[in-house]
């Protein structure tokens, strides 16, 4: 059942995507050019997401166990330390090249264009770089 | 500041943007979990970390949603601004800054900000800022 209710999700998570149009770079990056001509969409789908799942958030801070029964599992760190900042802002660059983030990059992968695969290869050996460094540090 | 009349689509931005907040609302209310992307790949490029399934599970919906889509009715415009360099190099910066940040636009983005985390704020006011200082440098300050 667990693993419906996540296959689901993933799936509606996907299809919310392509529907805000998320999924197409050029949109994401008429987004982030505030000086040309903007496209607030992203601003948009923003609220949309978050004004959907701050209740059903808050109520899960209250719980210690899912509906399904697993334990609550929400981050508990809170401080604002220099990994979180700039790890952030070298993100928001890479965002800002090409306008896709990690949601969207696995979304298009099976749209039939190889830069799909190029922009994953290189997130996933970015991804992996950062798995060994931290498992290096801890 | 001139908006983009003919390309903002406000109805399916927000309808598209609610159906993700469902998905994240469904995640973490029957599984316990945070729907972050960037997280849930991390996880499973890591040896013994716990849910497996279900993380995989989460993904593969998300990578088969285009499939479905294309059933009923014809897949939203993809257009790429990069050649191969310029992917990997978004690439590389996009994993690695996730990694480094604990989360991208979804798990901090959509997921903290809804459970108001003051972590998931700061990280992404730091990637919306620097995104559009990015964009700014590439189009207006070296033109292209």
């Amino acid at each position: 059942m667990r693993k419906l209710t996540a296959f689901i999700a993933g799936l509606l998570f996907g299809l919310g995507l392509l529907l805000a149009g998320m999924t197409n770079p050029t949109k994401v990056l008429g987004f982030l050019d505030l000086a040309g001509t903007w496209d607030p969409s992203l601003a948009l789908v923003m609220i949309g997401a978050i004004g959907t799942a701050i209740v059903p958030l808050a109520w899960a801070r209250q719980q210690t166990h899912a509906l399904l029964g697993s334990p609550m599992q929400l981050p508990v760190k809170r401080e604002l330390d220099r990994r979180l900042i700039g790890g952030s802002l070298v993100f928001g660059i890479g965002w800002g090249i090409a306008g896709i983030c990690p949601g969207p990059a696995v979304a298009i992968l099976l749209t039939g264009h190889w830069q799909a695969f190029v922009f994953m290869l290189a997130m996933l050996a970015g991804m992996l770089f950062g798995v060994l460094e931290t498992r290096r540090v801890h | 500041m001139n908006l983009d009349w003919l390309n903002f689509t406000p109805w399916s931005a927000l309808a598209g943007g609610m159906l993700i907040g469902l998905a994240a609302s469904l995640f973490v209310v029957a599984n316990g979990r945070i729907a972050g992307v960037s997280g849930l790949i991390g996880s499973l490029l890591q040896r013994g970390s716990e849910g497996l399934g279900e993380k995989a599970l989460f993904l593969l919906g998300l990578l088969v949603a285009p499939l479905l889509w294309g059933v009923f009715a014809t897949l939203p415009p993809l257009e790429f601004q990069n050649g191969w360099l310029g992917l990997t190099v978004a690439g590389l910066l996009v994993g690695i800054g996730t990694r480094y940040g604990s989360g991208c636009t979804s798990g901090h983005g959509v997921c903290g900000i809804s459970r108001l985390s003051p972590r998931s704020m700061v990280a992404t006011a730091c990637f919306m800022l620097s995104g559009f200082v990015t964009v700014f440098v590439l189009r207006h300050v070296m033109g292209g």
